[in-house]
């Protein structure tokens, strides 16, 4: 479109078609970018604007004053600190244990042959695509007094009496490592796939032990997308509200259930408000966060 | 020679230097596969506890739910709200996608960011913020309202899904039908629509999916007689282990499987 307008607008004679050539492709871009006004109507309306109302509120009072109460109630009441010391341990609890689990079977995976990679990838992603609610019922029935693994352990003769293992803290992560391992594994994954296996074979071929190798070729190559896979799990561990919900039996509060909490029980929406605002201002800044890390990563990490 | 000590990759490890990994590798997978698998087995067992393996088989818990009218009734509305996601998110998003990735205008990279917030904002926040709206709207607990709520959330993951295809197509080929005198409507059914309708199936697969599947936000936005089947169970697993929900879980894997082999056959670019 743009080669022709601009050698007319060379002669000088063809001015005034390259105007009206370059007024109608803009109209066109236009045109064609209007295609997204439905979806971004729909976003705009049921999320933008009550997600900004919902900001609006977390900085008034009941009666409708500006004010800072949430924040200050949130500051003094040592109930809400508990509530965001339990979402970062509990999040980064998760993530640590993913990693340590989640490493290990994406090396694995990256040294089978593609083939029965690709077979040993549905195990991952079966889970994946499972409902969340069908998972979460799956360990509380698995994990209850009179469950799977109690009954096992019993009869092994590991421990003889029925251990409390759901309804807890240990409970909830379980069921958090099992629906996060697949968002560590998947993109770990991707990135050992594509190291080039010839500088391996270098460093092998310059003397170093296979253990040598892996520790300081692979495994820094590998790091953009442990950085990547980690901060995921972490961001999304923040917001768990049907795990902690179900597996914890009440006595694992992370911020989404207190803010179920808030609205439902007690129709707090300014309190509830100002807890969204924090989780949200702390979610984007570990995403900019882990977006610089890994951009410095893959400075370091790159080959290419 | 044996097996194990044959070297395992370039750098000479042998297998039974690996072994350790191997296992470790299985017993990780076995972690993620099974809890859900085991369920199945389980959900034919004749006692409340649910034994594994069962020792004594039946099909109860499948007569229990579906004799049940308020399970009947939660699984048609979640089968009709899937269904009216996928109807609704799959041309808005595919639209969005096409039209932004087409006009390369200025702008499109604030819009696509504004249109994939619903995946970044935390999902507890997309449901009291639809609440809230639902409430001014008089929508609260309605149809339509679950509809919207859910196509919010499967709009970005049409949107991602179309729009990486588009990425991979040739943009030249609707230039050359249209300087063959197609209208840009023609060229895009004729030419573009054939060609990236393996992401238009699969996004519209996972939206019906993103639907079905949901929880937090229909927590809020659903319930009266538009509960929808993951509001339904999640009250009743608030109260008791109640078995039924192994039966219903089964059918979930079966559906999500079924969808899933779907769009793994129907789904792949012809080359």
């Amino acid at each position: 479109m743009s080669a022709p307008a601009l050698s007319l607008a060379r002669d000088g004679a063809g001015d005034f078609h390259a105007a009206a050539l370059r007024r109608d492709h803009w109209r066109e871009r236009l045109g064609l970018a209007a295609l997204a006004a439905p979806a971004l109507l729909l976003v705009t309306v049921m999320v933008l604007l009550p997600v900004g109302w919902l900001f609006g509120l977390s900085f008034t009072d009941d009666a409708g004053a500006p004010s800072l109460e949430h924040y200050r109630r949130m500051l003094a009441e040592p109930s809400y600190g508990r509530t965001f010391r339990t979402t970062f341990e509990i999040s980064l609890l998760t993530t640590a244990i993913c990693i340590l689990l989640g490493y290990p079977l994406a090396y694995f995976l990256s040294q089978l042959p593609r083939r029965a990679a690709n077979l040993c990838m549905i195990a991952v992603l079966l889970p994946f695509w499972t409902s969340l609610l069908v998972r979460t019922y799956a360990w509380l029935v698995l994990l209850q007094r009179s469950g799977l693994i109690n009954s096992w352990g019993i009869q092994l003769g590991l421990w003889s009496e029925p251990l409390q293992l759901v309804h807890n803290v240990g409970g909830t992560l379980i069921g958090m490592v099992h629906i996060m391992l697949p968002f560590l594994v998947l993109p770990l994954y991707g990135t050992m796939r594509a190291i080039d296996r010839d500088l391996l074979r270098a460093a092998s071929s310059l003397g170093s032990t296979p253990a040598h190798g892996f520790w300081t070729v692979f495994f820094p190559l590998s790091l953009p997308g442990l950085a990547a896979g980690s901060a995921l799990v972490f961001v999304l561990c923040l917001g768990f509200y049907v795990t902690p919900a179900m597996l914890g039996g009440g006595k694992v509060t992370m911020v989404s259930n207190r803010i179920a909490n808030d609205i439902e029980l007690f129709f707090n929406w300014g309190a509830a408000s100002a807890l969204g605002v924090v989780l949200l201002v702390i979610t984007l800044a570990v995403l900019v966060l882990a977006a610089r890390l890994s951009r410095g990563a893959g400075l370091f990490g790159g080959g290419h | 020679m044996n097996w194990l000590d044959r070297p395992a990759s370039d750098t000479q490890i042998t297998h039974r230097s690996r072994l350790w990994l191997y296992g470790l590798g299985v017993l990780v997978l076995a972690f993620l596969a099974l809890p859900t698998l085991i369920v199945i087995p389980m959900s034919f067992s004749h006692s409340q506890y649910l034994e594994f393996p069962p020792r004594q088989w039946s099909l109860r818990w499948y007569e229990a739910y579906f004799s049940s009218g308020g399970w009947m009734a939660a699984t048609v509305t979640s089968l009709k709200a899937g269904l009216c996601t996928a109807l609704l998110a799959t041309p808005v998003g595919t639209l969005a996608a096409y039209g932004l990735h087409v006009s390369r205008i200025r702008f499109a990279g604030v819009a696509i960011l504004a249109l994939l917030t619903p995946t970044i904002v935390p999902v507890i926040l997309v449901g009291i913020a639809l609440f809230y709206a639902f409430v001014q709207l008089k929508m609260v607990n309605s149809f339509m309202g679950i509809v919207l709520a859910h196509s919010i959330l499967a709009v970005p993951i049409v949107m991602m899904i179309v729009g990486s295809a588009l990425k991979s197509f040739d943009l030249d080929q609707e230039r050359v039908a249209r300087s063959l005198g197609a209208t840009r409507l023609q060229a895009f059914l004729q030419v573009t629509m054939p060609q990236i309708g393996f992401a238009i199936v699969t996004s519209a697969l996972l939206s019906f999916l993103t639907s079905f599947d949901e929880v937090v936000v229909s927590l809020f936005v659903s319930g009266g007689d538009n509960s929808t089947l993951t509001r339904a169970m999640f009250m009743a697993l608030r109260d008791q282990i109640d078995p039924t929900i192994a039966a219903i879980s089964t059918i979930m894997i079966v559906i999500t499987s079924l969808l899933l082999a779907i769009t793994q056959i129907f789904g792949k670019p012809e080359n």
